[in-house]
């Protein structure tokens, strides 16, 4: 066998070697799994989301379930709009949030006042969002009111959480 | 996995979930590739060695490749969710091992001390016995956590595993390390088994106990000093590890036991002084044995003197070995891009250069550019590991893909810094790429069992189970 194969082929192996590496290692790039936080740029001006961007929604209709896919009017995020997580929004899919200062919350609260698991948020067969609250010492607050059994969530009420509020918004 | 965002800046940030894909198809393209690097490897020995392509090319790359898909199809069929790249990086490995041992058969000075010669064969025999095992994990394990049942049985399992090799008539004495045994024909190293089991038994007992064992403690500067009593299990372990290393002779063994309970410590209860204390009672039990075990004094004799070691070996001196200073030759002469496949001298090494000394083959013939990647290829396994760990909802689960990642990282280490010449050398073989039954086998039921558990891990959670009593509340606005 001629030399110069010889050497092509021992640079390609090791290259081929690399490249098996490299993509690998890219695979592992791509499998992020869990939640995605997205970076919507800094509003400094205003720290807090407008309230004047909630505006009265239309009445939810009553429609047949369809596969979890979304109502009209349905709300889409989940807006944190005071305490010390301000301005997060939680995309509203059809999955189950949870909110307590339990790190394994969707929503980690950093709050004194709130429970390891306070509460949840999750759609009910119609695609209507409820909050439950899950036994917390403070409690749930929705309005002014204070939960006792799961409640479906108008859309623009305010979820009160120790010193967090959160509201669903389209 | 954690939601925080930043919020100090008042950064408008969304949160989603992202639900993860399954990924098997990812998996099958990074196995063909995986199966075609060694199946070029093979023609590029075949061609340095005999000046053609190898007669065998296509059985032999028919044979990986259908075992390769034989462990796809039933993880697509039995862990669908799992991890796509554990299979690959195993495979690949193992096929550089099948090509390299293929490659030290050719040589004729092996082949008349009876090391090598028709070894290929066997190594794909026990690369198709693993795969059966791999299989039979998949298929009869359909959750981890059933393992957490047999905890104590584990333990028994495992110490009567670690001590079969010192049964006489059944364990052999090879070169020094007492780590097989022979049955009919077969030898066996039960100490690969072992980990495995061990692994189990450490994540049961540990996750029981952890509490007791990271709560109760004072701190002193900076440590948390345990208590005596919560001293009792790594001090047994300890002098297990020390025991297997006086009887069996054997560094590896003892401190691939002795670490993995050391690491699974440290995971279960976050305390640093754990580490502290294990990397102090490990150094001290090894010199403290070193000192008067003659066996082990002479592997650190050797470890520390290579060069002296090769002359008394030449001088013919019995009981010395001119191996480790002919691994670090060819280490040497391979530079940073090796000599090329089936063109080195690593037959030199004589004794076990398909099996221990395998690496040194890998050194010689890829060059520090080769060893570099051999060596990323083991991390990103040990790293998909400790993933699967991170990600496991199950504290059981955690600790067992821990333990188990762990012990294969260390068993790389083990080896990998013996045969350099980091630490002195151990009867330990290189998982996947080194001549030998027991640890190919072994090596794919431990990375069949992350598979399981990391298919747990990444499987997308059940959506939230109707809730009895929405239907019948009454709401009430105000």
């Amino acid at each position: 066998m001629s030399e110069l194969t010889l050497t092509v082929m021992r640079l390609g192996f090791l290259a081929v070697l690399w490249l098996f590496v490299i993509v690998a290692v890219q695979v592992i790039r791509s499998d992020l799994f869990g939640t995605r936080v997205t970076q919507r740029g800094s509003r400094r001006d205003s720290g807090r989301p407008q309230q004047a961007a909630r505006q009265a929604a239309p009445p939810p209709q009553r429609q047949q379930p369809s596969g979890g896919r979304q109502r009209r009017g349905a709300p889409t995020k989940l807006v944190v709009s005071e305490g010390s997580l301000t301005g997060t929004t939680v995309a509203l899919q059809g999955q189950t949030i949870t909110l307590g200062r339990a790190h394994d919350s969707t929503i980690v609260l950093d709050d004194d006042y709130a429970s390891s698991r306070h509460a949840r948020i999750y759609p009910d067969r119609d695609g209507q969002w409820i909050v439950e609250d899950l036994g917390s010492t403070n409690g749930t607050y929705l309005d002014r009111t204070r939960l006792t059994t799961p409640t479906p969530i108008p859309p623009g009420a305010p979820i009160r959480i120790g010193k967090t509020v959160i509201e669903l918004r389209k | 996995m954690s939601s925080s965002t930043n919020t100090t800046t008042h950064h408008t940030s969304t949160i989603g979930s992202i639900g993860a894909p399954s990924r098997r198809n990812t998996e099958l393209a990074l196995l063909v590739f995986a199966v075609a690097i060694p199946v070029f490897a093979y023609a590029n020995v075949g061609l340095a060695i005999n000046g053609s392509v190898p007669a065998g090319l296509l059985s032999y790359g028919l044979g990986l490749g259908l075992l390769a898909g034989v462990g796809h199809l039933v993880v697509r069929k039995f862990a669908p969710y799992a991890d796509p790249l554990l299979l690959p990086l195993a495979t690949l490995l193992n096929g550089l091992g099948l090509v390299v041992i293929w490659r030290l058969d050719q040589s004729k000075l092996l082949q008349s001390i009876h090391v090598a010669g028709g070894k290929a064969t066997n190594q794909l025999l026990y690369t198709a016995m693993g795969i059966a095992l791999f299989v039979m994990v998949l298929v009869f394990l359909k959750d981890h956590r059933t393992l957490q049942r047999y905890t104590y049985i584990s333990m028994v399992a495992a110490l009567f595993l670690l001590l079969l090799p010192l049964v006489p008539g059944l364990g052999l004495n090879v070169y020094g390390a007492k780590i097989w045994i022979s049955v009919g024909g077969f030898t066996i190293q039960p100490g690969e088994f072992a980990k495995i089991v061990l692994a189990v038994f450490f994540a049961g007992y540990l996750m029981v106990k952890r509490d007791a064992l990271a709560l109760a403690s004072r701190r002193f500067m900076g440590l948390y000093l345990p208590r005596g009593r919560d001293l009792g299990p790594i001090l047994v372990v300890w002098a297990i590890s020390i025991l297997i290393l006086v009887f069996e002779t054997d560094l590896g063994t003892s401190l691939l036991f002795f670490g993995m309970f050391v690491i699974m410590l440290y995971v279960a209860t976050e305390r640093t002084s754990w580490i502290v204390f294990g990397l102090l009672m490990s150094a001290a039990g090894a010199v403290g044995v070193a000192s008067f075990e003659p066996h082990v004094n002479m592997r650190v004799q050797a470890w520390l003197d290579p060069m002296g070691e090769y002359a008394l070996s030449r001088k013919g001196v019995a009981g010395h070995s001119e191996q480790a200073m002919q691994a670090l030759w060819a280490f040497g002469s391979g530079g940073t891009l090796g000599t090329g496949l089936g063109q080195g001298h690593s037959e030199l090494i004589r004794f076990a250069a398909n099996s221990d000394f395998i690496l040194a083959t890998f050194g010689e013939e890829l060059g520090l550019a080769g060893i570099m990647a051999i060596l990323l290829i083991y991390g990103l396994i040990v790293e998909r590991g400790v993933r699967t760990a991170l990600a496991a909802r199950d504290p059981f689960g955690k600790l067992l893909a821990v333990g188990l990642s762990g012990a294969f990282a260390l068993q790389v280490f083990v080896v990998a810094g013996g045969v350099m010449g980091l630490i002195p050398l151990t009867g330990m073989t290189m998982p996947f790429l080194a001549y030998g039954g027991s640890s190919v086998i072994a090596n794919w039921a431990l990375i069949g069992i992350l598979i399981r558990i990391s298919d747990t891990a990444r499987r997308p959670a059940p959506s939230p189970a109707p809730n009895p009593d929405a239907e019948m509340t009454q709401v009430v606005r105000p």
